[in-house]
């Protein structure tokens, strides 16, 4: 599969206020350093607890927040040393449906200006064939056309993730990211959005960026997973061996903690102690070793490297430090070049 | 121990009178552990409020049933009997802590304050016992925290303080309204170990309110479903996993991915449209629009809770006659 996006060494510090701790330079270090790609039609989970840095990471990527450094390519172009224009004719092809259906509608418009305006913002278009696209827009998500004159108060929360999804899909993007998008609606809801976005993905040959804590949706829409702690990626694989043979000690405990419907099922639950660390202080060494029911001597000490378990698996713990470091290769939509699948770095 | 009888619950709202319980009975015996899932609005946290006398009445009213708990009749109780009941033999957890915990106190009062009344402690006594209760349900450095205010603490380690404050009193029935929707899975673990631990140790019986069949299969022993103010199916856990018998519990069940599935191997079922407002709901049976089993009947009657086995009940015509 072809490379669409490809994040090297991305990294987002917020800075505190000066003084406010008493010293300076402290930063809340949200995402730190993390590499991967994502392919054409594919879809990547990124999974992890609330504050481990999903949605900046998401954001950064948008550029809807500069991130502090490292690259974002896309299409063969660095979003973040590009100029505000030369952003835009991308930027159009990176879209993002958020977690609220709720707040994330303005309560004045109706469905037709909302899913209207990125066209107006991107497009130039007679005003007969913006209408028509956004009736197009509104049937992909299974919209009546007829609901281009009403407000977003007259619709549920699952018609207004539809609303959203149709915002976010009338300039025909090619990456999605999706900012748990189904978190705030109700079980039976959750269903059609899900079953919404992989139809669309079929259909228009989509990738999507899934952010959601909720490790069973993730595992029912992903292709790939990775797995986020402190603002690091912990592991990363094919959604299979993540579910199936989770080498970090934090995605086996995630995975244990969930329960799940079946009753028959009785698991022995990994239950991490304590809360998850400030990301203003986070633990030396690994970060997640105050909790790590392995943690070794030098978990507290060094901060592990990334390793290569198996082709497209990779785990950042000392517990694998018999393997074969992973080495972030270049992305290939600069360099032209197509990895083959037994090379080191073959999909990051 | 808890037997609620055809309780309504009313509400007067400036669109006219809703009843956001409507007929629901329920029982619980001493040690149990009830499940009560269904969507958002179905009623549940109205039901938990009941039986502790926390509705806010007005605009909340009483309009029949009965709520019986060790042969008391909770709903002619005058208010001090009931705080005091509250305290002692029912406890209580919330999903969202900070509503339960006063930001003005530090945690150690508020937990002392339970222990002196409760227990009759004195200060020193009631300040022993509160650390040793923090430490109990995994709240580290308990000495520094019963110093600390509700905001200084995480959202996991309110919830702990919350059900420290309900263990302190010893209860025969905790209710627990989404005690664990608000925090991350491996807090939950937490909280959920916990809630097992009480059960096991003190034999205290729990009517868990939840929306996720995840947590139903893993805590409870028997599960009742609610819809729109009523109770669709009731079963023990194991037979309502194994052999869901309503349209609407069949639907929610198939629209939670299975634990092995994948979009690339099944989709998810959907209920179709979406659940009715409590202003406008249909006469007979409230899920009929949605229902992919609808008869006539169920357009104009009230679908009777009917037991079809001994451990399962269901209100469906489809079921019960179809
Ligand atoms: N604008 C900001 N200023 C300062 N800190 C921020 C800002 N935005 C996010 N953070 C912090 O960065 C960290 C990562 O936040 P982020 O929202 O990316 O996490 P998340 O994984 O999306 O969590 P959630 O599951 O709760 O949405 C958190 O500690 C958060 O408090
Ligand atoms: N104070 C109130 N005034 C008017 N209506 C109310 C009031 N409190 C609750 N209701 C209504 O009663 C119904 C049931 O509410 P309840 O809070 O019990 O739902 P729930 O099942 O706990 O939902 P959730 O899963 O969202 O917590 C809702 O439709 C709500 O609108
Ligand atoms: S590096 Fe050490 S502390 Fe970190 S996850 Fe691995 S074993 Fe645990
Ligand atoms: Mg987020
Ligand atoms: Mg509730």
């Amino acid at each position: 599969m072809a490379e669409l996006l490809a994040v090297r060494h991305l990294v987002k510090h917020f800075p505190l206020r000066q003084g406010f701790w008493g010293r300076q330079g402290a930063a809340v270090r949200a995402v730190d350093d993390i590499s991967f790609n994502i392919a054409e039609n594919e879809t990547l989970g990124l999974v992890g607890e609330s504050g481990c840095g999903k949605s900046t990471a998401g954001f950064s990527i948008l550029r809807l927040i500069e991130p502090t450094s490292g690259e974002v390519w896309f299409e063969g172009e660095n979003l973040p040393a590009l100029s505000p224009e030369r952003l835009r004719t991308h930027r159009r092809k990176m879209q993002i449906v958020f977690q609220d259906p709720f707040g994330s509608l303005n309560p004045r418009m109706t469905v037709e200006r909302i899913v209207e305006e990125p066209l107006l913002n991107y497009e130039d278009l007679a005003s007969g064939q913006r209408k028509q696209r956004v009736a197009e827009a509104l049937e992909t998500v299974g919209l009546l056309p007829e609901y281009m004159t009403r407000f977003p108060h007259e619709f549920s929360g699952g018609q207004r993730q539809r609303i959203c999804v149709a915002r976010a899909l009338v300039l025909q993007p090619r990456l999605v990211i999706g900012d748990e998008p189904v978190s705030a609606l109700d079980v039976s809801v959750r269903a059609q959005v899900l079953n919404l976005m992989v139809r669309l993905q079929r259909q228009l040959k989509l990738s999507y960026l899934f952010i959601s804590h909720d490790l069973s949706v993730i595992r029912y829409v992903s292709h790939r997973v990775g797995v986020m702690y402190l603002g690091r990626l912990v592991e990363m694989a094919d959604v299979k061996t993540i579910y199936d043979q989770p080498a970090h000690p934090y995605t086996r405990a995630l995975l244990s903690a969930v329960p799940l419907p079946d009753p028959r099922r009785r698991r022995r639950r990994i239950v991490l102690q304590g809360d998850v660390p400030s990301p203003i202080h986070p633990p030396p060494g690994c970060h997640f070793h105050p909790r790590c029911p392995e943690a070794m001597a030098i978990c507290r000490e060094e901060p592990p490297r990334m390793r290569r378990l198996a082709a497209g698996h990779r785990v950042c713990c000392h517990l694998y430090n018999d393997h074969e470091e992973w080495i972030v290769q270049p992305p290939a939509s600069r360099t032209e070049i197509r990895l083959q699948p037994q090379d080191k770095g073959e999909s990051v | 121990m808890l037997s609620i009888t055809d309780l309504v619950i009313g509400f007067h709202t400036p669109r006219g009178t809703i009843h956001a319980v409507d007929g629901v009975s329920l029982s619980l015996d001493e040690g149990e552990v009830l499940g009560v899932v269904g969507e958002s609005g179905c009623g549940k946290s109205v039901l938990a409020l009941s039986v502790l006398g926390l509705l806010p009445q007005p605009p909340a009213f009483v309009a029949g049933g009965k709520i019986l708990f060790r042969d008391q009749d909770l709903l002619k109780l005058p208010g001090d009997a009931w705080r005091r009941l509250r305290g002692n033999a029912i406890g209580m957890i919330f999903q969202e802590p900070m509503t339960a915990l006063n930001p003005v106190f530090t945690v150690g009062n508020q937990l002392m304050e339970v222990f002196r009344v409760h227990r009759n402690l004195g200060r020193a006594e009631a300040l022993r016992e509160s650390v040793e209760m923090l430490a109990k349900v995994g709240v580290p450095a308990p000495e520094r925290r019963v110093k600390e205010y509700p905001y200084q603490l995480s959202g996991g380690m309110r919830q702990r303080v919350m059900i420290a404050m309900a263990l302190a009193c010893n209860p025969d029935l905790l209710l627990a309204d989404e005690p664990t929707t608000a925090l991350d899975v491996s807090i939950q673990a937490q909280i959920l170990e916990l809630m097992i631990a009480l059960k096991e140790d003190m034999g205290t019986a729990i009517m868990l309110i939840t929306h996720d069949l995840g947590v139903v299969a893993e805590m409870t022993q028997r599960v009742a479903v609610m819809y729109t103010g009523r109770i669709m199916e009731e079963a023990s856990t194991v037979t309502l996993f194994d052999n869901p018998l309503h349209p609407y519990t069949l639907g929610l069940m198939g629209a939670i991915p299975r634990a092995d599935a994948t979009f690339e191997t099944e989709a998810l079922t959907e209920i179709q449209g979406v659940v009715p407002g409590l202003g406008n709901l249909p006469p007979g049976c409230h899920f009929a629009p949605r229902c992919p089993r609808v008869m006539d009947v169920c357009r104009t009657e009230v679908p009777p809770l009917v037991a079809v086995a001994p451990d399962h009940r269901v209100a469906c015509w489809a079921v019960t006659h179809g």
